[in-house]
């Protein structure tokens, strides 16, 4: 078996469109500075980090571990920089925790960032490559068609990714690190807003943020004596699927499904709606959230929108199952720290330490990232108690 | 902890410039033969697969993402990538390991360099705001660092030369290296210099190609009834950005590692170091205290042919091979990111103790 690990200190910056008052050196050690404050520890405490990242074209710095190690403090420390697309954030704090799993280390760093102000993602992503076919669509031009084949298959009514547009906002609200601050916004206002990719609108898709977001994961004996109540991981798990092939579900991709077994079975978990108390899911595109729910077993197949719209995943709404308190991607959106966020955002859950957004009593949660074409797919689930 | 051995390892040639093949057609032959080396039929037959490639090398976000289409993923696979050389992909997969998660993984490394222009690509390595702005090339911050070595009488050209000439010839018997041949320490002073004090083969050469491993735990290898080496020891370290705050003579971060990863509790047969510019192969074998009963780099190292985000793996690889052949007993490799030797692994070999 692993060793145990557990996260035992959480930083988050102020998600917002640009923070020009500092570089990127500075946005990433203000994560890491708040995750030592929280765990009550020093630079000197921390025997490697681990830091994660979407595509280095997007602020234009290759490798930006080399760039960054003084700011993370990581002068004589082993540094490693973990890539797997949009689900890094995720990716990344899973390498970190197998850091101390294997037993090779007692305690770590892992950071996640992005400055979108300081990026142009659209660029990045829309490089004409030789022999491809040439895509300048961006993320959600990409996912448009796949949310209209499940619109198609569940005959799901027009308006649920407006009311997750809504839900999320709602949520972001009580949650003062968000980016987007719409307490008052609404159902008109979201159908309102202008159409980007049909059918997704402009308030259906998530935000560019600058931001970044950090964890300090130990070992069970050392987070056994953490002031704060750890967060113990209680499974991880990681899968891959090429972006196309004859036959492949597009809607409820393979990759998902089969991640989300592993790491249910890891933690014991047999019935996700049930015994899970919230989830943080990566829900960049409002109809994401009932392609999730059913992809990740929450909902029967066709039937994940009928939990959105019974409120079942709003915590304004008293719902049994709550789907990404924090505001969620959404809300908030650095890239290569989104998925970090959502893992980060479970962890605050379990700890009882998430504020206005806190579900009373969470003992079990979720955390999900997803990146590519909906190919890349990590995720942990994290407990108040051991196991 | 687990042992985990290395069963096997392949790597393509080293050529300046591998056309108009891409990113999975680099991969895909090299993989075969990786498979075919262990007997598995694909990459469902292992438990892990982790790689290290380079968006900017390509010329394009998600370099990785091409990679995965040379796996066969489907049904989907445990697969993950860092945006480093391969070296680092195979830490990953060892902590993966260690963690039992996996009892077998798959790393490769790749990229094409030719298309760009490397030297000036990596001044993007550096401090976006202060250093990155200036343009500095790799070549050039590594001119600096030799001229600093000279002027401090810590080497002369002839060093430099003679370790230039010992990997051509070593060369001579690797069929994967891209330059090879005997050249005398004077053939190497009479060229003139290409970035003062560097000539052009004091730096390693523009190359394309692709390099694997299969690792495993040593239970697996032998079920498995391979050849195998084990890794008794592995660690890195990265130093501060600032060139100005270290000591570029010396590599403080390759001997952490080493004594980390246990390399001086024996003799050292043969090492493999990733010294991108001759004068960098010197700072290395004495950081490490490797005396003469060491064999350094005899595949050339990369002098002889440098396989961006593999040319780590594949120092490690060259080791292994050493010691499956039975030359060596024991073995070090070592790998670098960043400028001037910023960051570094070190990894400790040995053969199979007795069954």
């Amino acid at each position: 078996m692993a060793n145990l690990a557990a996260v035992v200190g959480i930083g988050q910056t102020k998600y917002t469109k640009e923070r020009g008052d500092v570089s990127i050196a500075g946005l990433v050690r203000e994560a890491a500075v708040k995750a030592l404050d929280d765990a009550d520890l020093t630079w000197d405490d921390i025997d490697a980090v681990i830091l994660g990242k979407a595509p280095d074209m997007f602020e234009g710095i290759i490798m930006p571990e080399i760039y960054l190690t003084d700011a993370l403090g990581c002068n004589g420390k082993p540094m490693l920089r973990v890539h797997t697309a949009g689900s890094v954030g995720g990716s990344t704090a899973l390498v970190a925790a197998s850091h101390v799993q294997s037993g090779m280390f007692k305690r770590v760093l892992t950071v996640a960032f992005e400055k979108q102000s300081e990026s142009n993602a659209m660029w990045a992503l829309s490089n004409p490559q030789p022999f491809s076919t040439h895509l300048n669509a961006g993320a959600g031009g990409y996912f448009a068609p796949i949310i209209r084949e499940y619109m198609r298959r569940s005959n799901a009514p027009y308006d649920v990714g407006i009311k997750v547009a809504v839900k999320d906002r709602l949520h972001g609200a009580r949650n003062p690190l968000a980016h987007l601050q719409k307490p008052d916004i609404t159902m008109k206002e979201v159908e309102e807003s202008f159409m980007l990719w049909d059918p997704i609108r402009f308030l259906e898709s998530c935000p560019s943020s600058d931001g970044a977001c950090a964890m300090v994961i130990a070992n069970e004996e050392l987070a056994t004596k953490s002031p704060k109540p750890p967060a113990w991981i209680r499974g991880g798990a990681m899968r891959s699927e090429p972006t196309m092939y004859a036959g492949r579900e597009e809607v409820s991709p393979q990759a998902g499904r089969d991640c989300a077994a592993d790491v249910y079975k890891q933690a014991g978990i047999t019935n996700p709606r049930k015994d899970l108390d919230c989830a943080e899911v990566y829900v960049p595109f409002s109809w994401y959230e009932p392609m999730w729910l059913e992809n990740l077993g929450f909902a029967p197949e066709g039937e994940g929108w009928k939990l959105t719209m019974e409120g079942a995943t709003s915590l304004d709404e008293g719902g049994d199952i709550p789907w990404n308190c924090s505001g969620g991607v959404l809300s908030s959106n650095p890239i290569g720290a989104s998925g970090m966020i959502r893992f980060a955002e479970a962890a605050r859950q379990v700890r009882g330490d998430a504020g206005a957004h806190q579900v009373e009593g969470a003992k079990l949660a979720l955390g999900h990232a997803y990146g590519g074409g909906a190919q890349f797919f990590s995720m942990w689930v994290v407990g108040s108690q051991k196991s | 902890m687990r042992d985990i051995a290395i069963v096997a390892y392949q790597q393509t040639d080293s050529v300046s410039d591998a056309g108009a093949v891409n990113e999975v057609e680099l991969i895909m032959p090299v993989l075969q033969r990786v498979y075919k080396q262990v007997g598995l039929k694909s990459a469902q037959d292992v438990d892990f697969v982790c790689s290290g490639s380079c968006d900017y090398l390509q010329g394009a976000a998600f370099a990785f993402v091409a990679g995965v289409d040379a796996l066969a993923a489907v049904p989907p696979i445990k697969e993950s990538h860092v945006e480093m050389d391969a070296a680092w992909a195979l830490y990953e997969a060892i902590l993966k390991i260690r963690m039992e998660q996996a009892d077998s993984a798959l790393i490769y490394g790749f990229a094409k360099s030719s298309p760009g222009e490397l030297p000036i690509v990596l001044s993007q390595q550096l401090d976006p705001y202060y250093l990155a702005p200036l343009w500095v090339d790799s070549i050039s911050l590594a001119a600096m660092q030799a001229r600093l070595m000279l002027d401090r009488g810590l080497i002369t050209e002839r060093d430099m030369a003679e370790v230039v000439s010992r990997s051509r010839r070593n060369a001579m018997n690797n069929p994967h290296a891209q330059l090879s041949g005997d050249i005398s320490i004077e053939d190497i002073l009479a060229e003139e210099t290409y970035l003062s004090p560097l000539r052009k083969a004091d730096c390693s050469p523009i190359s394309d190609g692709a390099s694997a491993m299969v690792i495993a735990t040593v239970e697996k290898a032998k079920e498995w009834g391979l050849p195998y080496a084990v890794i008794s020891g592995i660690d890195h370290c990265i130093e501060t950005h600032n060139l100005g705050m270290r000591d570029l003579t010396d590599s403080a971060s390759t001997r952490i590692a080493a004594n980390r990863a246990g390399m001086n509790n024996g003799v050292v047969d043969v090492a493999e170091l990733y010294a991108p510019f001759s004068h960098q192969e010197i700072i290395l074998s004495r950081a490490l205290g490797l005396d003469k009963h060491t064999v350094i780099n005899p595949s050339g190292g990369v002098l002889a042919g440098n396989l961006m985000m593999a040319s780590g793996l594949s120092r490690i690889g060259e080791v292994f091979n050493r010691i499956v052949s039975g030359e060596a007993s024991r073995g070090v490799a070592h790998a670098t990111s960043g400028p001037c030797l910023q960051h570094n692994m070190v990894t400790v070999l040995e053969k199979a103790g007795d069954a």
